[in-house]
């Protein structure tokens, strides 16, 4: 058995915390703000603002729902572009009040779909990402469960990003890959080891600052609150940078990656 | 709006510009064969007949090209000078069979890599260009791929010149994992830092354009192109019929349709690029403007 897939399996599983969760625990008196002020509110993105330990801060998590029907409510997690569209809207928002921003990631990806296409996904995506680079706020993405593609770098272009120890992020899903590459998505196991997946791989290979370890991850308080004292001590930190550096930093920050 | 109608053909027309033709993988050009069928019309012709109304067939279907012919079309004769032409693909997370892939890919299309950048005059106008290439693993966009369009803005920002830009890919390269998606930021800061400092970005959507360069640089011109029929989209097409067990509506995803949702400023045939790019670039001349 390929660990790398095991980590995949637990990534998706359905017992893990969602945003939701996340959401309640680590933070209080969270408002939902809905809608992209376009077209629509998509409901597997859920945001809003809320206080981190007296802090306001902006709150944006791609929710999969903790059950059939939430699953079916957020779309499994798939967000279409005014998901994306309303990401950015909170962002600007958040810049404007000089609030920081948290961005739970959990996604196989961004929706495929008739809709979707029509209503520009790719130029969705596109625009989170040049624009988070510029966001004068520091913004924090954590990868919670999948990381998937383009529809999680959407809301992980940040000055740091963690991951949860189980957690993937991958430019491809394994069976995708595996049916590329073999015409064969039975081969997902294998597909998964090449792929370097896992937060492991990803810390390894210099693209994430921290993992986040799951020891107490059925214990919900404990947990959530080690990551409350996480994201209150980085944000002190990224909070006392000029503006300019902090940009700066986010810019090499991804600069630097295949250089 | 005149010459618009002159560079631009008739909507209508341009429809003709079959679907089918358009989808990714379908064989378009082989160079060493004397005679081409069009996969739009069915008709065959000699290949030099084709070569020399710029690989457009008489129906309007557009071949896919290579990117120094695109280079040739566009760029003033000896005006294209190539920079960051050294930077090869990294096999940053060593994947099995990627490196005898790239060697392989290298030997049969000819090309070092999957995007081609440096600077030109187009008409007399200065500017910076990226190509990609579509036989070189469909264009899709790795380390070399991302830290060239990613320079290549970096030097327009420094310089202050335009970027044209001709996108053409599969999207992400899978081979290079997570390292290849991370690219899409890094391009997308480049694109940031050279739209924030005033600069002109245009490009170019040729057949096809998908996945991760749809979702960064493809879509983050100032103004967009497309030539006809070009297959843009985000998710694969099949992969959209196959998961949803939905119709898709005819048209789906070819360039005319981007325009029709809005996502596309104009088609482009590639007999009118060259003009078209001159007076945009004419228009934007940072010492006409207010």
């Amino acid at each position: 058995m390929s660990i790398a897939y095991e980590k995949v399996q637990i990534a998706r599983g359905n017992k893990r915390p969602t945003s939701a969760d996340y959401i309640s625990h680590i933070f209080t008196d969270f408002i939902e703000l809905h809608g992209d002020r376009r077209f629509a509110d998509d409901t597997a993105i859920v945001g809003g603002i809320a206080r981190l330990s007296g802090m306001p801060v902006t709150v944006i998590g791609i929710e999969k729902g903790r059950n059939t029907k939430e699953r079916m409510q957020h779309a499994f997690g798939a967000p279409n572009p005014e998901g994306y569209r309303k990401a950015l809207r909170l962002m600007k928002q958040a810049e404007k009040f000089k609030r920081p921003v948290i961005c739970l990631v959990d996604t196989s990806g961004a929706y495929c779909g008739i809709g979707a296409e029509e209503r520009g996904q790719g130029l969705a995506i596109a625009e989170n990402l040049m624009e988070m680079m510029t966001l004068k706020t520091p913004v924090i993405s954590i990868v919670i469960g999948e990381g998937g593609s383009g529809g999680a770098l959407a809301l992980a272009v940040a000055d740091e990003v963690w991951m949860l120890e189980n957690s993937i992020y991958s430019v491809i899903s394994p069976e995708g890959c595996a049916s590329i590459l073999w015409k064969d998505s039975a081969k997902a196991p294998a597909a998964a080891d090449c792929l370097k997946l896992t937060a492991q791989d990803s810390l390894e290979n210099h693209l994430i600052e921290r993992i986040i370890p799951e020891d107490d991850i059925e214990n919900g308080d404990f947990f959530f609150l080690e990551i409350k004292k996480m994201l209150e001590e980085k944000f002190e930190e990224l909070k006392k940078i000029p503006v300019d550096e902090l940009l700066e930093n986010r810019y090499q920050r991804f600069r630097r990656i295949g250089a | 709006m005149a010459f618009l109608n002159f560079i631009f053909q008739p909507k209508n027309e341009l429809e003709d510009g079959g679907r089918e033709a358009g989808l990714p993988g379908v064989q378009t050009e082989e160079p060493e064969e004397t005679e081409i069928t069009c996969p739009n019309c069915h008709k065959s012709f000699p290949a030099s007949r084709i070569d020399s109304n710029m690989h457009v067939c008489q129906c309007g279907y557009h071949f896919r090209i290579n990117g120094r012919t695109r280079i040739s079309y566009i760029a003033d004769e000896g005006s294209f000078n190539e920079l960051f032409a050294d930077v090869r693909s990294k096999d940053p997370i060593q994947f099995p069979g990627y490196e005898k892939k790239l060697e392989a890919t290298r030997a049969a299309s000819g090309c070092e890599e999957a995007v081609i950048t440096g600077t030109a005059k187009i008409n007399g106008n200065d500017c910076c260009v990226f190509v990609m290439e579509p036989f070189f693993m469909m264009g899709s966009m790795g380390t070399a791929v991302g830290e060239k369009i990613t320079s290549i803005f970096e030097y327009a920002t420094e310089h202050r010149l335009p970027v044209i830009g001709f996108t053409v890919s599969g999207g992400a390269r899978m081979q290079e994992g997570l390292v290849s998606l991370m690219q899409m930021a890094k391009c997308s800061g480049a694109v940031k830092r050279h739209s924030d400092a005033g600069l002109l970005y245009v490009t170019v959507l040729t057949d096809p354009t998908t996945g991760g360069v749809t979702a960064s640089f493809a879509m983050e011109g100032d103004i967009i192109l497309a030539e006809p029929g070009a297959t843009v989209g985000f998710a694969g097409a099949r992969v959209i019929e196959q998961t949803t067990r939905k119709v898709l509506p005819k048209g789906f995803q070819t360039a005319e349709f981007l325009m029709e949702h809005g996502f596309v400023d104009n088609i482009a045939p590639r007999r009118g690029q060259k003009k078209i790019l001159q007076k945009i670039l004419e228009m934007h001349r940072e010492e006409d403007r207010a």
